[in-house]
């Protein structure tokens, strides 16, 4: 487990004082795949390298299970154990830091290594025997399918293979945590699939712990668990993959959600003009949203033959997050006015989240 | 071979004993210099590396100081250097003259050059590769020889390669205040004597000297470079 409390985060430069990451608290579960999204200088970078102290937090604390709370107060960072409170030492946070693996978007392997010698780089700190190592070594070339590439140099392999190479070098020593920063956006769409797929075996094969960022709505769908989106430092919502994603609350997740379904678009149709927003009694331009308990119901037909109305599908997504269906309908209902508010009201009593979208830019 | 050689540089053969005293004292100064040079340089600019800010270990306090003096002893002119350091020569090594005397200043001359190049070949490695390791639990020594130094060492290759070479000019200017060696044989011998054809030979000398410098660096470089390919 991870427990991060009233974590903060200031960069000075010459002309501004960043908040890269403003009290964030988040606990994360072991086993859990836990996504961590938002644009670029959100700050998702910075708390993640605050995990495992690259960056050191100006205040809060993370406690990692098995290991102990570290405090970071006044410059200083101190080691909560068993009731007991010291600074924490160089040589415990090396500790530390050999315990939770980490990846990055472009590999950062030695290219002078070859992959053999990059995956032992952190096993010369286990004080394993040269043999012990080479069998280490082995295993970890099968865990992640890359055994004929043994004796290859990073040139020769491809970005798929380098992660794999990155990984496998990651969890040498036995981490419970693995930490992903950007990892598969430097991948084409096939290695990306095939990275997350291995990620997605690691966790369940090993119970590792993988806390992944990312801008990529894919990979948050496709993967994790849980998710944490970030905007200025800031957590601003957190929780069940699937439920962030049929339910966004904050605008930056609706953004998020709306880009990875496509029914963004509908914005830039009304301001074409080639859909005209209406916002009356007798049509309504609305936003539809199906979850895993109403995906499979024959709703829509439904409910234009109970109450008369005129259903106009403009836009149309079926996304699978995790492993559950999440529909999306951008539709214009017209009818009576009577007929259009009955079937809206009956839609959400059917667990379909319902959205008139009025002022065309509101989506 | 020798009667052809006599015809073509009498003064070499006549002074051939002056010729060889002063190959051998080049290459005194040169490799004892050069591994000073070497060591010193190398330090440096690994302190400079590691404390800059943003480093593995800022230290503003090391790392102003150190630019400073790089670049003081960077901007003087050599031969003004040998001056100036005259006294410091005296008081350190008891003579200002012959190889003993000549070693400090080349060491205060080189060692700045150095310095910088090992900087500059050192700041181009990732930092992302820096970070890796750090994230594996490198303490500072361990990201120093096992990134730094393994990750650069072709370009560490050359840059040592053109800083032999700048030392070998260096040694041939501190002939001409007293150090001996091919510089002051060409200067005593050559110029004052009026003997072209002594001149002309240091000239080859060192141009062969020089030469093969390059052709060394540049084989190991090439071949810490490519070693994927010579594996082939």
């Amino acid at each position: 487990m991870i427990r991060i409390e009233h974590l903060e985060k200031h960069f000075l430069t010459k002309d501004a004082n960043i908040h890269a990451v403003n009290d964030v608290t988040l606990e994360i579960g072991d086993g859990e795949i836990y996504g961590i999204m938002g644009y670029s200088g959100a700050g998702k970078s910075t708390l993640v390298r605050c995990i495992n102290f690259l960056e050191i937090p100006d205040s809060g604390s993370i406690e990692i299970s098995g290991f102990g709370k570290i405090v970071s107060e006044g410059g200083g960072l101190f080691l909560e154990k068993d009731g007991s409170r010291a600074p924490l030492s160089e040589k415990d946070l090396r500790k530390l830091r050999r315990s939770i693996g980490m990846i990055f978007q472009h590999f950062n392997l030695l290219d002078r290594s070859t992959v053999f010698d990059n995956i032992a780089y952190p096993l010369k700190y286990s004080g394993r025997s040269k043999a012990e190592i080479e069998e280490r070594v082995d295993e970890l070339l099968g865990l992640v399918d890359l055994k004929d590439k043994k004796k290859a140099y990073p040139s020769q392999l491809s970005g798929g293979q380098k992660q794999r190479v990155a990984i496998a070098r990651a969890l040498a020593n036995s981490p419970d945590i693995l930490l992903s920063d950007e990892a598969t956006s430097a991948l084409d769409p096939d290695a990306t699939e095939s990275i997350l797929q291995l990620l997605k075996e690691l966790n369940k094969k090993l119970g590792l712990t993988i806390v992944l960022i990312t801008h990529e709505m894919a990979v948050i769908k496709s993967i994790a668990g849980k998710v944490a989106v970030m905007e200025d430092g800031k957590v601003v919502e957190e929780g069940e993959v699937y439920d962030i994603f049929s339910d966004p609350k904050q605008r930056i997740t609706k953004k998020f959600v709306g880009t990875s379904s496509g029914l963004e678009k509908i914005e830039k149709l009304i301001e074409n003009g080639t859909v005209l927003p209406a916002d009356s009694d007798t049509e309504k331009l609305v936003k539809l949203t199906f979850t895993k308990d109403s995906v499979g119901e024959a709703i829509i037909s439904k409910v234009s033959r109970n109450w008369s109305v005129d259903v106009n599908l403009v836009l149309a997504n079926v996304d699978v997050v995790g492993e559950n269906a999440l529909g999306g309908i951008i539709a214009k209902i017209s009818g009576s006015a009577e007929n259009v508010k009955g079937a809206l009201e009956y839609m959400s009593s059917c667990g379909v989240n319902t959205e008139v979208i009025a002022n065309g830019g509101e989506v | 071979m020798a009667e052809k050689f006599r015809e073509l540089a009498p003064n070499v053969y006549n002074y051939s004993d002056r010729f060889a005293e002063s190959m051998k004292a080049t290459f005194q100064m040169f490799f004892i210099a050069g591994l000073l040079t070497l060591l010193i340089g190398g330090f440096f600019g690994i302190l400079l590396i590691v404390t800059k800010p943003g480093g593995i270990k800022p230290n503003r306090a090391v790392h102003t100081v150190l630019e400073i003096i790089t670049n003081v002893f960077r901007s003087i002119p050599f031969i003004i250097l040998l001056i100036f350091l005259i006294p410091f020569t005296r008081m350190l090594v008891g003579t200002s003259i012959g190889v003993k005397g000549a070693v400090v200043p080349l060491v205060f001359g080189a060692v700045p050059f150095f310095t910088r190049q090992v900087e500059s070949a050192l700041s181009d490695v990732d930092p992302g590769k820096v970070e890796a390791a750090r994230s594996m639990g490198s303490g500072t020594l361990g990201i120093i020889f096992r990134v730094y130094l393994k990750e650069a060492l072709p370009d560490l290759i050359r840059v040592i390669t053109i800083t032999a070479i700048s030392t070998i000019g260096l040694t041939t200017s501190a002939g001409a205040v007293g150090a001996g060696g091919i510089g002051s044989f060409a200067i005593n011998y050559g110029q004052n004597m009026h003997y072209q054809d002594i001149v002309n030979v240091c000239v080859v000398v060192l141009l062969i000297i020089v030469s093969l410098i390059q052709i060394i660096g540049n084989t190991l470089a090439r071949r810490t470079y490519n070693r994927e390919l010579f594996k082939k």
